[in-house]
């Protein structure tokens, strides 16, 4: 079976699983209504769970989805009263600028570092210890203090929202001081492996300077799990950040899964997932490719 | 983390300067629909009074005036007539002229057929609006003129001159798309579909931009016929976070935190401790009732003694000043001190652990070797008392609730469930074994009903409706509660508003503990902001609001 049938069938898998934990969560998009209004009755509750489809079977409400889906109808979100999708592109765009860039640059930065502790031992404490402190910092912390700083303080960014580019700039170096921690050390576990194997001693054996030996021989092998790293980032890519977009009231894919499941918003939660898992295995797909390119063992 | 954060900012430069045709205001919770009759929320209703007016509503004073009409309608003035039902039910008509000059943003003029199509609308069971109560009742709408309009009831009660959430809806934009489809009007309202089109709203402002689950833009409504609010735009933005709210407050970024829905009072109490010179704060009573529901059929609570022993033993004047920073109404009973119908000489539990000790020592709890207390039988005096979890201040009351009922011999088992857990399963089915804290929203003279009458006991064949979460009957307040609403005089109401708050003092099926605060936050350049305490908010008089 080729490899995008078998993303097709597992999004498919994925949805029954995914609303039949939707619809098994205790509650309903009535009882929700009810506890912020006590003025509706036992028989709005029963009009309203009618108007919904709501007194239907789970796997009933199922099927309709699933048919809807089907000729492009992804349904309305109860939230945010706006159809799904016209809700869901904004939130990915506000997302994939956030931890796109965040990923870019935790990528970028972490291997710099990785391979600076790979080619300079002397640097490599530092680098560790640099390592060690953005993985150990809680993201809501880092973000309270940089609000503080350059929000309060010096007032030279905004703290949160979404109105300018100036607005990502917090954010961004939050959530990408955390993950710069995992690229930094994989490049320099990776790099330091590479740079014992023979194939290096054979480089640097026929004159090849350090330059040349690192980013033209050792660097493409220490990329293979590097790549498996970032394709597994893809998810997260769409996935959001809870906290760092609650923490700078930013609207995104995080918050508006977190926000769906909460609110009992079925088509909005169940979409979103989707999107996420569809985009997860595709990112995989993208990395075993990526692998097979950079490595001929894999082909 | 929040301490930290809280020094940190003490050092906070000064605010940047914002110019002052723009009001930027801080909510905690986005509006889930723009649409006046489906769903209800306090964002919703926060927003909207900016940008509609309902046709009545209890002002700050909690008194009840006419927004959209000339005058309240009474028996007195002719305005209200008893009648009877083609049913041969008592029945009342009540009429309402228009103000001159309401038009909606587009120009058009609001008429009788706007509050026509609203109500038609309402008593249409496809189009789904959330309550029906109203348009149920409400089974005639006569036009009488193009500003003159009257609505029959078929149930006479002493609120029938308040219109509740009743307001026109553009019939001129809005009717021919619910006609085509009276079920999926709700997904295609211009109101959430087109929600920028002056011709959906007319209050002082407009919708000119949104942002979903972040914020609105309103622009002032040129066809708005009353005072002209002083601000040209007014920004809205959603911040759940309150630690991320109180940052953006002090970086400039909003300029005010709304009360009806901004920052927990201990919160802003803290906040106005550091900063108070740069902004104003206003702590306002308000009626959301925080309490302790009684299980009847607990065995223990069951006994009216072990209830009024648990209400002696708690502090609740210490709870307040050392949790709340003194800034929470210790409660009597339900019904608000600033309620009119409010008995000042309802009986009060002050803290009196020797009385608490006496009281559970009569019904036969004795206290044991290790301090608690066993009945005859040799049971220990263990009560679960349940919460939302996550809720820090409930979670911080519920350890010292424990520590004071441990002081006079009741063990106490803390067990919370996430807010959708408890509020769906646990609370609405009666599935809790002990007491629950949670809050009630109440409104000006609100016949509890839903949470006292024992027909509104949750049942399996009632659907799990009504709200009369701790099994209580009472014939008496069943009879009262029956007849309240329908007593038209308010002299012959507070005898009977006194006896229901006496038996619900003695009875004690829900523990008062008090009445929470709306904390206002403002800059000091604003003047007129009237915090109301109910659910009319403070927005409806916006064009009130000046800068200094």
């Amino acid at each position: 079976m080729s490899r995008a049938a078998q993303i097709a069938l597992t999004t498919a898998a994925l949805s029954f699983i995914f609303y039949m934990l939707l619809g098994l969560m205790p509650g309903d998009p009535i009882d929700l209504a009810i506890m912020a209004d006590p003025r509706l009755t036992a028989e709005d509750a029963a009009r309203l769970r009618t108007l919904h489809g709501l007194d239907q079977p789970l796997l009933t409400r199922y099927l309709a989805w699933a048919g809807a889906v089907l000729r492009g109808e992804f349904g309305f979100s109860r939230l945010f009263a706006r159809p799904v999708a016209a809700l869901l592109w904004p939130a990915l765009l506000s997302t994939l600028a956030l931890l796109g860039w965040a990923i870019l640059i935790a990528a970028g930065l972490g291997v710099a570092l990785g391979v600076l502790a790979a080619l300079r031992p002397r640097a490599a404490p530092a680098v560790q210890g640099v390592a060690l402190l953005a993985q150990a910092m809680p993201g809501f912390w880092l973000g309270i203090m940089l609000i503080v700083v350059f929000a309060v303080w010096l007032g030279w960014l905004p703290a949160g929202g979404a109105e300018s580019w100036g607005a990502l700039i917090l954010p961004v170096a939050t959530l990408a001081f955390g993950q710069m921690a995992a690229y930094a050390r994989h490049a320099a576990a990776a790099m330091e492996a590479a740079l014992r194997e023979p194939w290096v001693r054979s480089a640097r054996a026929r004159g090849a300077s350090e330059g040349r030996v690192a980013w033209h021989h050792a660097l493409p092998n220490a990329a293979v799990p590097l790549l498996t790293l970032l394709g597994l980032d893809a998810g997260a890519l769409v996935s959001g950040a809870v906290i760092t977009e609650t923490l700078f009231a930013r609207p995104g894919m995080g918050k508006l899964i977190f926000d769906a499941i909460m609110g009992n918003d079925y088509n909005l939660a169940l979409l979103a997932l989707l999107v996420i898992a569809l985009v997860t295995m595709l990112g995989g797909w993208g990395a075993d490719l990526a692998q097979r390119a950079l490595d001929p063992r894999l082909r | 983390m929040l301490r930290i954060l809280a020094a940190l900012l003490l050092c906070a430069s000064a605010a940047q300067a914002q110019p002052r045709d723009t009001l930027t205001i801080g909510i905690s919770q986005y509006p889930s629909t723009l649409h006046p009759n489906i769903e209800n929320m306090v964002a919703k209703s926060y927003v909207l009074g900016m940008l509609r007016r309902p046709l009545t509503a209890r002002d700050a004073d909690w008194a009840l005036v006419c927004l959209l009409c000339e005058t309240l309608p009474t028996l007195e003035n002719g305005g209200a007539a008893l009648e009877t039902t083609p049913d041969g039910r008592p029945g009342i008509r009540v009429s309402f002229t228009l103000r001159a000059g309401l038009r909606w943003g587009d120009n058009t003029p609001i008429t009788a057929a706007d509050f026509a199509f609203a109500w038609e609308a309402g008593r249409d069971p496809a189009t789904g609006f959330g309550p029906a109560e109203f348009y149920r009742q409400a089974y005639e709408f006569i036009t009488e003129a193009p500003d003159r309009f009257s609505l029959r009831f078929d149930r006479v009660t002493f609120d029938f001159a308040s219109m509740g959430d009743f307001q026109p809806l553009p019939a001129h934009v809005e009717r021919a798309i619910w006609q085509a489809d009276p079920r999926a009007y709700r997904t295609r309202t211009q109101y959430d579909t087109n929600p920028t089109n002056p011709a959906l709203w007319s209050g002082p402002y407009r919708v000119t931009a949104t942002q979903p689950g972040a914020g609105l833009t309103l622009e002032r409504n040129p066809a708005w016929g009353g005072t002209a609010p002083a601000f040209r735009t007014i920004r809205i933005r959603t911040v759940e976070n309150t630690v991320a709210m109180e940052a953006q407050l002090l970086a400039g970024q909003l300029d005010m935190l709304a009360g009806e829905l901004g920052l927990p009072v201990e919160q802003a109490a803290a906040l106005q401790r550091r900063v108070g010179a740069r902004f104003q704060f206003h702590f306002h009573p308000g009626l959301i009732f925080e309490h302790l529901d009684a299980n009847l059929d607990h065995p223990a609570l069951a006994d009216r003694r072990v209830r009024q022993a648990l209400m002696h033993a708690m502090d609740r004047p210490r709870i307040v000043a050392q949790l709340f920073e003194g800034r929470q109404t210790v409660a009597r009973g339900s019904v608000n001190p600033l309620d009119r119908m409010s008995d000042p000489e309802v009986r009060e539990y002050l803290y009196d652990p020797a009385r608490a000790a006496a009281l559970l020592d009569e019904a036969g709890w004795r206290a044991g070797p290790d301090g608690i207390r066993r009945n005859p039988a040799g049971e220990r005096l263990t009560l679960e008392l349940m919460t939302t979890a996550g809720n820090r201040s409930r979670e911080q009351v519920q350890q010292v609730l424990a520590s004071m009922w441990r002081a006079v011999g009741i063990e106490t088992r803390i067990r919370n469930e996430p807010p959708r857990v408890f509020f769906s399963e646990t609370v609405s089915r009666r599935r809790f074994q002990g007491l629950i804290m949670y809050a009630w929203v109440s409104s000006p003279e609100n016949v509890p009903r839903s949470s006292l009458h024992s027909d509104e006991i949750p049942r399996a064949e009632r659907n799990f409706s009504g709200q009369n979460y701790t099994g209580f009957r009472n014939a008496e307040v069943d009879a009262l509660l029956d007849a309240l609403p329908i007593t038209l005089d308010p002299e012959a109401r507070r005898p009977m508003w006194r006896r229901l708050q006496a038996i619900q003092a003695e009875e004690l099926p829900t523990l008062p503990l008090w009445f929470r605060q709306d904390a206002h936050v403002w800059p000091t350049w604003l003047d007129g902001v009237r915090p109301t305490g109910h659910l009319n908010p403070s927005t409806l008089w916006v064009e009130q609001w000046r800068v200094r």
